[in-house]
């Protein structure tokens, strides 16, 4: 009875386990997030509390949602923002058009911004969407700023560029465990995660 | 008293009083309201199932297991804009929504939903001094309504995706009126033997020769004395399927076959005037298994459980019912749509003639059972005819197939 197989297969259906899990509920229905994980954005800051950021926009240019708007500006010799010529005078992130690829975090010469896994920010108007840099820019502590809509759960902020820092520069083996990037406000000089050998 | 022909019902049988007009009222009210409810529950049932079917979890924010997503998606339906396109006809782009909507109401109105079907009482309820059938009307022609009803649903289809002024909603109404005008033949002829088996048109006769005890099978196992036995299981497959495809339900929603036709007839609607059409077309679901159950299983007729005979035949009714809502959303969760020129094939080259046949041979048993011919011979012989038939037609089917492509190639060859 080939025809009548298929109503087998859909009733069977009806006893089996359902594998959808109830999001709303924070029990169960939230998995731990990957280490990985693309969230939204923050500008760090070296230990100093210079900004690491000098307003160079090529996480602009190879932004393919072109979502990041920014525009560098001269330091002032006498209170230098950061420790370049230049710095970050504008810095802004529509995160109505952010696709979360994680390529300016790969263009930044200055790992300046990197992404934490905060993805649960719903906000309600266009406005909010656009982060500026004061939203983005990492307190004196060297945590991220919260937002009032934003949903941020235990250790999305530790570790945010945490990424970047597992495998050696350039996939070479040589520099394996060796810490090639600068320190950051509040964190420090974070040791060198598993490499590519194991 | 020639007007009150029109109603075979005893509660319009005497004097015509203000209280017998206040009853009706009541009856009409209470009808409206237990379809409406039924409606939402039979939404959210059907999304609910289907999700079940489909390993999903469905609706279960809105009240206890989303039992309220259906009274939140028509506040938001009817709080939204309505929409009238510039090149739309608008009077009639107006009026299609009615069309689908009123006649699915109206139909619900000659479905016996309850009473006692037992020699006692005979499906009339006695209630505050008067005698009533628990049904709206039960008019003498009452299954010729729900076809004829059937029909104007129609042209709620037809008019609203010709009003539109837009392609989409045009080519699914050219499908919809094309695909129900053909399965409504077949549809007509199977209830045409469960007709001549009751001997009348009238819903409230027909569940009540389908009630009290029936055959009984080696004498223990008793039988009901259902249509779908009495008419040999053929009609009711039939039946099923035509109505399937009057309902433009899946396998057969070519009408609104969301990949290639957007959202088919009702495109261009919006708001309150595409919540019509949604509800019409649950509204005839139920409608269609009520009539089902009606037909070919006895309606609300049933062993009376305890007390209230009318109530066990509501409870009756609607098991019978349920049973066919969770069939209609199994098949839509089972089958894959089928394509326009199988749909056409099946109705009219299987379906019709299928149906057809069996009420000549249904007819012949009939005639010889009156006239005390010799039944197994007539029975022999009916069958050894409509044999020969179908392979005439079959015949002739792949005759003329044969020839249009030796055409073809002909064609192609010069």
């Amino acid at each position: 009875m080939g025809y009548l197989d298929g109503f087998r297969v859909t009733f069977r259906k009806l006893f089996e386990e359902r594998l959808t899990k109830d999001y709303s509920k924070h029990t169960g229905g939230k998995r731990t997030k990957p280490v990985r994980l693309h969230g939204r954005h923050v500008l760090n800051r070296y230990e100093d509390g210079m900004e690491k950021c000098i307003g160079c926009e090529l996480c602009a240019g190879v932004c393919p949602a072109r979502c990041i708007y920014v525009r560098g500006a001269d330091n002032p010799p006498d209170a230098p923002v950061s420790p370049g010529e230049r710095y970050g005078f504008v810095y802004e992130i529509n995160y109505l058009r952010c696709i979360h690829c994680d390529m300016c975090v790969e263009a930044c010469p200055t790992e300046a911004i990197t992404e934490t896994k905060l993805f649960e920010f719903s906000f309600t108007n266009r406005d909010d969407s656009i982060y500026t840099k004061d939203e983005l820019l990492v307190d004196d502590d060297g945590r991220a700023r919260r937002m009032p809509w934003e949903l941020w759960r235990g250790g999305e902020d530790d570790q945010t560029s945490a990424w970047m820092r597992v495998t050696s520069p350039s996939g070479d083996a040589d520099y394996e465990g060796k810490v090639s990037w600068s320190a950051e406000l509040g964190y420090g000089v974070r040791p060198p995660e598993k490499g590519q050998s194991g | 008293m020639s007007w009150l022909t029109l109603a075979n019902d005893p509660l319009l049988s005497g004097d015509v009083g203000w209280t017998v007009v206040l009853f009706v009222i009541v009856k009409t009210l209470i009808a409206f309201g237990l379809l409406l409810v039924g409606v939402i529950l039979m939404i959210w049932f059907e999304r609910k199932l289907i999700s079940d079917f489909q390993n999903r979890v469905g609706p279960n924010k809105a009240g206890p297991w989303g039992l309220l997503q259906t009274l939140a998606d028509g506040l938001k339906l009817i709080m939204k804009e309505d929409l009238i396109p510039d090149k739309a006809d608008r009077r009639v782009f107006i009026l299609a929504p009615f069309l689908s909507a009123v006649p699915a109401f109206v139909v619900f109105s000659v479905i016996p939903i309850g009473g006692a079907f037992d020699a006692e009482h005979g499906g009339v309820l006695h209630a505050f001094g008067h005698d009533t059938y628990m049904q709206l009307a039960d008019p003498p022609p009452g299954v010729l309504l729900i076809l004829a009803l059937s029909s104007i649903a129609i042209y709620g289809v037809m008019l609203a995706g010709w009003a539109s002024g837009s392609k989409y909603p045009l080519l699914g109404a050219v499908r919809g009126t094309a695909q129900m005008v053909s399965y409504e033949a077949a549809l007509g002829l199977s209830i045409v033997t469960v007709v001549m088996l009751a001997g009348s048109l009238s819903t409230h006769e027909i569940v009540a020769s389908q009630a009290g005890a029936g055959y009984s099978l080696f004498g223990a196992i008793p039988i009901p004395r259902w249509n779908i036995i009495a008419t040999g299981f053929v009609p009711f497959v039939v039946f099923l399927i035509a109505a399937t495809a009057e309902l433009n339900r899946p396998p057969f929603d070519l009408v609104e076959a969301e990949q290639e036709l957007v959202g088919g007839f009702h495109t261009e609607y919006s708001s309150f005037r595409f919540a019509l059409f949604y509800l019409a077309e649950f509204m005839n679901t139920i409608t269609m298994s009520a009539i089902i159950v009606t037909l070919f299983f006895g309606g609300p007729a049933g062993p009376v459980l305890f007390g209230w005979g009318w109530l066990s035949g509501l409870i009756w009714f609607s098991l019978k019912l349920f049973v066919f809502l969770f069939m209609f959303v199994w098949v839509r969760a089972t089958l894959p749509r089928f394509r326009y020129d199988q749909l056409m094939n099946i109705g009219w080259k299987v379906m019709i003639p299928l149906a057809l046949a069996w009420v000549m041979l249904l007819g012949a048993i009939n005639i010889a059972r009156d006239e005390d011919w010799n039944l197994p011979a007539v029975v022999i012989g009916a069958f050894l005819a409509l044999v020969a038939g179908w392979v005439i037609l079959t015949g002739a089917v792949d005759m003329a197939r044969r020839r249009r492509s030796a055409e073809l190639t002909e064609e192609a060859l010069n």
